[in-house]
């Protein structure tokens, strides 16, 4: 049995009277790929949202490597190694790949404004290091990828942008990756392009766990150790894709079936 | 060769800006400036066609220590060739101290996305600053209350920290208006700081020289107001290259990415707040510095000096520039100081035309004149 590295017990959020989030207990293990699914408005977001710090849960508790990191701010998560992408792209379209990347890699930079600012030859060779680190990763993670290095976000293809946004949130060597729905707005060639390259990733670094929210069944059903199903902020299933998938639970929940 | 061939265009570039700008100062009649006018977009719109434009941009992202230097020299001779023009060092002078406060705002709004419309309100406590202390301190070495001036404005700014921090977008821009209108009515019903009829300045005194005698004659002679220019070209310069520097930094990267999306930011360990206060410190800094040269030069200040309209202005030469665009804030500050005194029918409808430029500027072209261009920490690093 693996170790337990993310752990939620009892998690609730709520927005006024609605809980988008109720009493959620939730596991991953190191190194699980867990797809997160549920019908629109079920709460996956708003769990992401949660763990990562954005929303402060109203109860509940979430332990990372059995230490308790609820209500911890974005930053402090982000410390913990527990990195994302977004549902809508969150990428800075206006900078290079390369500066959207070294965004991603905070942890790793210095700050001090002798260094930035006036020791030049210091921060040269502090650039050097972060754009070898970029391209490094670019093109391990997906062919060509590299060669966009030094372009302006907003002159990439979705799939690219996709993949760009997926390496920030890698190359601070991040303990959890959360992917929400990373295939929204990508043709289904293009999103099985993607998940190739993260199964492909996963193979080389075993230990990352990954959480992955997505509408495309197909998608979970190929990658995913297993699946954890919402509805209306509670979880009404857990287990292998093709057990979830047979349970009348989530059949009502997803067709409305009776 | 090619060396040698970048050099040139540099230099080439740079004489031509210097002579250009020689004539907008020079020149007195409406119809020579307006000839001026006429023929200056006609000369870019030639230069760009021909390729020469983006030759010369080329040359100056490869070598920019060289350009800047360039400049620099280049303003020095061009303030030897006005030495007794003295309204046109004025105005070449009060460019230059734009500049530098719209430099300022270039970090606070341009890079981290706060928007100030209370530059004039720190050029002023700059000026104040240093009109108090060089009268109570005169001790104290001017370099010296300069930067207690600009401490001053980046310290008095702090007492907004929390509320622009708790505040987006209008709602901060409303704070910063506030404030200085407060500024402007505590500085008239305070007696101390001579009420509304203002205070006189001394001015300022480096090493010995008194810079409101008439230049030494010992180095040519001419209007006093030619140390003042070199003073706020230095001024500028410096604060010039440190804004580019902050933009070729971590420093800049991470203003940007805190403007253009905050939450992102967050997730990825960014510390929003810290990169606002940095910013929106640093920028009042640069005006309380402009202010503190601009007060003692004028040798008298009033709270009349300081207007609302006056920040507007500010803000128009960084949206006429090119949000984000240290070098672009240069053109942009000389044509929105020096058109107005050229003719008089901008002078009299000044703020409506430049209300109408803004909103022609952001109808049509939202970037500005000269958008700012990816980021660039070293010459040839971005390849």
């Amino acid at each position: 049995m693996k170790p337990t590295v993310l752990k939620t017990v009892d998690l609730t959020v709520s927005f006024g009277g609605l809980k988008a989030l109720n009493g959620l207990d939730f596991e991953l293990f190191e190194g699980q790929f867990l797809g997160l699914i549920g019908p629109n408005g079920s709460g996956k977001t708003t769990f992401f949202n949660a763990l990562t710090g954005i929303y402060r849960p109203a109860s509940g508790n979430v332990f990372l490597h059995g230490k308790e990191i609820t209500g911890a701010s974005p930053n402090k998560v982000y410390d913990y190694g527990i990195t994302r992408t977004f549902q809508r792209l969150r990428l800075a379209t206006s900078l290079s790949v390369l500066d959207n990347l070294i965004i991603g890699n905070q942890r790793n930079l210095n700050f001090g404004l002798w260094r930035n600012i006036f020791d030049r030859k210091y921060f040269k060779a502090e650039l050097k290091k972060q754009t070898e680190r970029a391209e490094n990763l670019l093109s391990r993670f997906s062919r060509d990828l590299a060669a966009l290095l030094f372009k302006p976000v907003a002159s990439l293809s979705m799939i690219d942008r996709r993949r760009v946004e997926v390496c920030r949130a890698l190359i601070s060597d991040p303990k959890i990756l959360l992917l929400d729905e990373p295939s929204a707005g990508m043709t289904p060639d293009e999103t099985r392009a993607l998940i190739d390259e993260l199964q492909d990733w996963r193979a080389q670094h075993p230990s990352l766990g990954i959480i992955l929210i997505e509408h495309e069944m197909e998608l979970i059903n190929k990658v995913s150790d297993t699946c954890v199903v919402l509805n209306y902020g509670e979880k009404i299933a857990e287990g292998r894709y093709a057990d979830v998938s047979n349970k009348p639970s989530v059949r009502a929940a997803y067709l409305g079936e009776d | 060769m090619r060396d040698i061939k970048t050099k040139l265009v540099i230099l080439l570039g740079v004489v031509l800006s210097i002579v250009v700008l020689y004539g907008f100062l020079y020149l007195e009649h409406e119809w020579e400036i307006g000839l001026l006018l006429v023929a200056l977009p006609v000369a870019i719109l030639v230069l760009k066609r021909t390729n020469m434009l983006s030759d010369y941009q080329q040359a100056a992202r490869a070598m920019p220590k060289l350009t800047l230097s360039s400049f620099i020299v280049g303003v020095l001779v061009l303030i030897i060739l006005l030495r007794d023009e003295h309204f046109a060092l004025l105005m070449l002078t009060t460019v230059m101290l734009y500049v530098t406060v719209s430099l300022g705002l270039t970090i606070q709004f341009g890079f981290a996305g706060l928007v100030n419309f209370a530059a004039i309100a720190f050029f002023g406590i700059g000026a104040y600053s240093m009109a108090v202390l060089n009268h109570h301190f005169n001790a104290l070495p001017d370099l010296l209350i300069i930067l207690f001036s600009g401490l001053a404005s980046a310290f008095l700014g702090a007492l907004l920290i929390l509320p622009i921090l708790r505040t987006r977008g209008h709602y901060a821009a409303l704070i910063t208006i506030a404030f200085g209108i407060l500024l402007r009515t505590f500085l008239e019903v305070n007696d101390v700081f001579g009420g509304p009829q203002g205070l006189k300045v001394d001015g300022l005194e480096i090493l010995g020289w008194n810079f409101s005698n008439s230049f030494p004659s010992l180095l040519g002679g001419g209007s006093f107001y030619m140390a003042y220019a070199i003073t706020a070209l230095l001024l500028a310069a410096v604060a010039y290259l440190f804004t580019r520097l902050i933009e070729a930094s971590w420093f800049g990267l991470n203003m940007d990415s805190v403007r253009l999306d905050e939450v992102a930011s967050a997730s990825f360990g960014i510390n929003a707040p810290r990169w606002k206060i940095t910013a929106f410190m640093l920028g009042n800094f640069f005006a309380g510095l402009a202010g503190a040269i601009y007060a003692a030069m004028s040798g008298f200040i009033a709270p009349a000096s300081f207007n609302f309209a006056d920040s507007l202005l500010l803000v128009s030469i960084v949206l006429l520039g090119g949000i984000g665009n240290a070098v672009a804030v240069i053109p942009a500050a000389l044509l929105i100081v020096v058109l107005p005194e050229k003719f008089q029918v901008i002078q009299e409808y000044r703020l409506l035309l430049f209300g109408i430029v803004v909103i022609l500027i952001l109808r049509f072209r939202p970037s500005g004149l000269m958008p700012r261009g990816l980021r660039q920490y070293f010459p040839g690093s971005s390849t």
